[in-house]
């Protein structure tokens, strides 16, 4: 089982960058009122926000802005910075890596090892696991994780399964090594990817290069339509993957760790869909108040999401606590990862709007 | 046997008459966000996880009750 421990790596500081123009699921046109009214009801997005696709607005920018944000407060050198991991599905190229842009844009040193990790929903629980794993084991006192995304532009606006759902941003997480903490960071990992084609979009990449036939809109049902460059989501395979192993998950990394419930502060799930979400934790069973919740502002941000819901609801908790938290992110592979750490009187940066045509 | 069709009526807020024979997709009240209802009940009422692939198999109100039943 990929279960394992992380000594001497803690959390200093978390920021959250989104867009500053939001879009509201009732302006939607292509339900009636009252179906739209149930689908709001049902996943619970009530508004996003979405970055307008022209190239202005990047992922890379919104974790420009988490990062720059959350060194200035943490008072942190840029030249004692020695790693720097950006997780997400839209990075700026299809080559060089986005983490090697961003160095040179934070400035940080060339002493600085960058790099991409491809994944989404389970993306900030992936790249907790491996950042912390690589300052553990080598010479780096100083990381930076960013995660984010603005998949929002894989949405087709005529499918209401993915263009209700989705919303931007990106976050900055603060790593240090530390020898003096005691507590560890743990972690499970779960790979299905016989489920790869639940969440996919088929064409742009070497295995269905784009051509004349990817920008075609096809309907695939009634109220879906959408072409092979938008996202396909299949929401009852992603829901019963979702259902059934985040408990699974939660309880191997629990019981191998001999985490009691009675001891995390909360448990953090990535904001896919509040049905989902809250039949989740009737099975985990954890009370509400220890399961936050912000989709109804900012939809379903993949991997960004845990990461932008502590900024959102946990911000002056953090800053004032020790919280102990258990957080799962699931979803595109399809991937799972859980994790159980602590934050101790962190930094956490007010949520950062940047604007469109930001990077003209 | 009556226990779940109680159940299943509930999950997809069936008023109708249900029928063992009956192919449930039929239903006018049959739709995605009703299938999850149904996966979490069958999870929660009888420990029964079924994956999509394996749903899709499902078609009788008699194919979900075996489903829970006969493991």
């Amino acid at each position: 089982m990929a279960l394992f421990e992380i000594n001497n790596v803690i959390i200093q500081g978390i920021s959250a960058a989104v867009p500053s123009r939001k879009e509201f699921n009732r302006d939607f046109p292509g339900l009636k009122a009252e179906e739209l009214e149930k689908y709001i009801g049902t996943v619970g997005v009530v508004e996003r926000r979405c970055a307008i696709h022209d190239g202005t607005l990047c992922t890379s920018d919104l974790c420009y802005e988490a990062a720059e944000k959350l060194i200035e407060e943490l008072g942190w050198k840029k030249e004692d910075i020695g790693l720097l991991v950006f997780v997400s599905h839209t990075q700026d190229y299809k080559l060089p890596a986005t983490a090697c842009v961003l160095q040179h844009r934070l400035g940080l040193s060339k002493e600085t090892m960058a790099f991409d990790i491809p994944l989404g929903c389970s993306g900030f629980i992936y790249g907790l696991g491996v950042s912390s794993s690589v300052i553990s084991s080598s010479h780096i006192k100083k990381a930076l994780l960013l995660v984010g995304n603005t998949q929002s532009v894989y949405a087709s606006p005529e499918d209401r399964s993915t263009s209700l759902l989705f919303g931007d941003a990106g976050c900055c997480v603060a790593l240090e090594y530390d020898e003096t903490i005691s507590e560890s960071m743990k972690f499970h990992y779960q790979t299905d990817g016989g489920g790869f084609e639940s969440l996919i979009v088929p064409d742009g990449g070497c295995r269905h290069p784009f051509n004349e036939q990817s920008m075609v809109m096809e309907e695939f049902e009634e109220g879906i339509r959408r072409s092979r460059l938008h996202e396909k989501m299949d929401g009852g395979s992603v829901f019963t993957f979702a259902f059934f192993n985040v408990p699974k998950s939660l309880k191997s990394l629990m019981s191998y760790f001999d985490i009691r419930q009675e001891n995390i502060d909360f448990l953090l799930l990535h904001q896919a869909n509040k049905y989902m979400l809250e039949s989740i934790r009737k099975k985990v069973k954890f009370e509400g108040g220890k399961v936050p919740y912000n989709i109804d502002r900012f939809g379903n941000t993949s991997g960004a999401s845990i990461p932008l819901l502590m900024v959102t609801e946990l911000q002056d908790q953090l800053r004032t606590k020790k919280l102990r938290h258990l957080a799962c992110g699931f979803g595109v592979g399809l991937s799972l990862g859980s994790t159980c750490f602590s934050t101790d009187h962190i930094v956490v940066p007010d949520l950062i709007e940047v604007k469109q045509n930001y990077n003209r | 046997m009556e226990k779940f069709i109680e159940k299943f009526a509930e999950a997809i807020e069936r008023e109708g008459e249900i029928r063992m024979e009956d192919e449930f997709r039929n239903y006018d009240e049959w739709n995605s966000l009703v299938y999850l209802a149904v996966v979490v009940m069958m999870d929660e009422e009888y420990d029964t996880q079924i994956e999509q692939s394996e749903f899709k198999k499902l078609r009788t109100v008699q194919d979900l009750y075996n489903a829970c039943t006969n493991k």
